[in-house]
């Protein structure tokens, strides 16, 4: 099961046909093992890895790092339920350091992501500050470096 | 007077190989696929990069011990006995040499003489062959064979045999075949072996490339085999260490001590940086072999499939980073194929008969390269094969 979940999180477009040769299994058992993995919710979608530089028009991206009051009984679960629920929100992670909740929001243009923070982010009650950075550069996402230099092969061919 | 240069006659009588002649050719591109190299892809684990960065930190830059660091000797003989089940004494019976290369070349200069014939089973390593003329002995070839999976069988072996006869060279998991010999086919050798007084030189390089469920058995660690043994191994595949240049010998006491003096003559010693990364490696380096073994697995799968589905006829290999193919169907000799592929497609790979007469009809494909390379090599070569059926 993991050696399959690894191959479709190096490529999710891999077929089971082609898992199950490069695991030695037949391709029913594979199809049974990705179906499982779905079912399970440990498979939660595929998406593709975007270059946006290449399009004509680049969002914007930007981390923000919210300070956040958690509630009693609730703690954060409550202030991240909602702010998951926004749809500019791609990523929302709970960090040990600094400031409470990671928010990583995609927009269109810097303005626009300046509005969501000013005007649905740091309006919710429990958000005591937010501190905005925008991504100048994306060099590697999701483990694929998205401007790759063609790399000669080092190996002297000897014999 | 005009100088004269006379070369070593051995040296002169030695042909080119097939493999030179083909690589001038296959550097002459820029897109090319290149499935030929007989070296890991992976970079050297970065915890051993590091033991050979303190080592150079610390200074730890001078000769070592004629027979290489007492402490590598001592984990190389761990290792053996873990992985092996064979028992060689630190001190007397382990050599580090300059890449396992050096261990076999120290084996024929110190066991063979005018004359001494030696079987070599091929195809196998291209190397052997032309040493063995260059120590002024005489090779025998043992061909084996696709449908035997190309293990050696004891009346093969038998056939061959001589009272000239003064070593066997083994060369399992083999390249190019990529084949092995499990423990009931080094019994029925060994059992031929025994009844002479010939010697074994056991070529492991290899042995941790194994794909088999059964790990590999070393001929030594049979009855009666460990006193009439050489076992020559390295760091170079198993931990992707080929440029730091280190292997060793593992024998008994009579023999390393004969091939240390050679040793010490031509040699010294082995790289001491490299032989302190080499400990490294054999102390924390088995997590490093699973991960390389198991991505080579992926990609032999994967090429053996993609070969069977063009058509070809495809020995699937046991061990070492080869698959060697049967392209004798597309009426092109060996040397023509891989020429045309280069031309045609831009993939190297190597003709067969580089590793020995019987290697023709055949090619030997390198699955040290990434799976993305490997599928982009082998879209190509089904092309060329539809391409040569359709005339």
């Amino acid at each position: 099961m993991e050696e399959v979940l690894q191959l479709l999180t190096q490529n999710a477009r891999m077929t089971n046909a082609e898992i199950a040769v490069l695991l030695g299994k037949e391709e029913s058992e594979v199809t049974q093992i990705v179906e499982k993995l779905q079912q399970d919710g440990v498979i939660k979608g595929y998406h593709a890895i975007v270059n946006y530089e290449k399009l004509s028009h680049i969002p914007v991206f930007a981390l923000i790092e919210c300070k956040v009051m958690p509630k009693a009984e609730v703690g954060f679960q409550e202030i991240a339920d909602r702010v998951m629920a926004l749809e500019e929100v791609d990523s929302v992670y709970l960090m040990a350091g600094n400031y409470d909740l990671a928010v990583f929001v995609k927009g269109k243009t810097m303005q626009e992501v300046a509005n969501f923070v000013a005007k649905r982010l740091s309006t919710l009650d429990s958000i005591l500050s937010t501190s905005t950075r925008f991504v100048l550069q994306r060099y590697k996402q999701n483990g694929v470096i998205l401007e790759e230099k063609e790399i000669r092969d080092p190996r002297s061919m000897v014999l | 007077m005009e100088p004269k240069v006379i070369f070593n006659h051995h040296l002169k009588n030695v042909k080119p190989s097939v493999v030179g002649k083909f690589l001038e050719i296959a550097n002459e591109y820029k897109e090319i696929i290149s499935l030929s190299v007989g070296e890991p892809d992976f970079m050297t684990p970065w915890h051993i990069r590091q033991a050979g960065i303190e080592a150079l930190e610390q200074g730890k830059t001078f000769y070592s011990p004629v027979r290489g660091l007492l402490a590598l000797r001592q984990e190389i003989s761990d290792y053996m006995f873990k992985r092996f089940d064979t028992l060689y004494q630190p001190k007397t019976e382990i050599l580090v040499t300059v890449g396992s290369s050096e261990a076999i070349e120290m084996a024929y200069r110190t066991l063979l003489n005018p004359g001494d014939e030696v079987l070599i089973v091929q195809p196998s390593y291209l190397v052997y062959e032309p040493m063995v003329n260059m120590a002024g002995a005489i090779p025998v070839i043992i061909e084996t064979f696709e449908k035997d999976g190309f293990r050696l069988k004891p009346q093969q072996l038998k056939e061959k045999i001589t009272p000239k006869t003064r070593l066997l060279i083994l060369p399992y998991p083999c390249n190019p075949t990529g084949a092995i010999m499990e423990k009931e086919d080094l019994e029925a050798i060994a059992a031929v072996i025994r009844e002479t007084d010939m010697l074994v030189l056991s070529d492991e390089i290899y042995a941790e490339l194994n794909y088999s469920e059964i790990s590999h058995v070393s001929i030594a660690s049979i009855d009666g085999m460990r006193e009439r043994t050489i076992v020559t191994s390295g760091f170079s595949k198993a931990f992707a260490m080929t440029g730091w240049r280190i292997g060793y010998a593992c024998a008994p006491e009579e023999i390393i001590s004969a091939m240390t003096k050679y040793h010490q003559y031509a040699i010294m010693c082995a790289p001491t940086v490299s032989q302190f990364a080499g400990i490294e490696a054999l102390r924390s380096g088995a997590g490093d072999i699973e991960a390389m073994r198991s991505e080579y697995n992926m990609r032999r799968r994967y090429i053996v499939d993609r070969l069977l589905k063009m058509g070809l006829s495809c020995y699937e290999p046991k061990g070492a980073f080869y698959v060697f193919p049967n392209i004798s169907t597309t009426g092109l000799s060996s040397e023509d194929f891989c020429e045309k592929l280069l031309k045609q497609k831009q993939v190297a790979v190597i003709p067969g008969n580089a590793f020995g007469e019987c290697g023709e009809g055949f090619v030997r494909i390198s699955y040290s390269f990434s799976l993305k390379h490997i599928i982009e090599a082998m879209n190509r070569m089904e092309e060329f094969i539809q391409e040569l059926s359709q005339g």
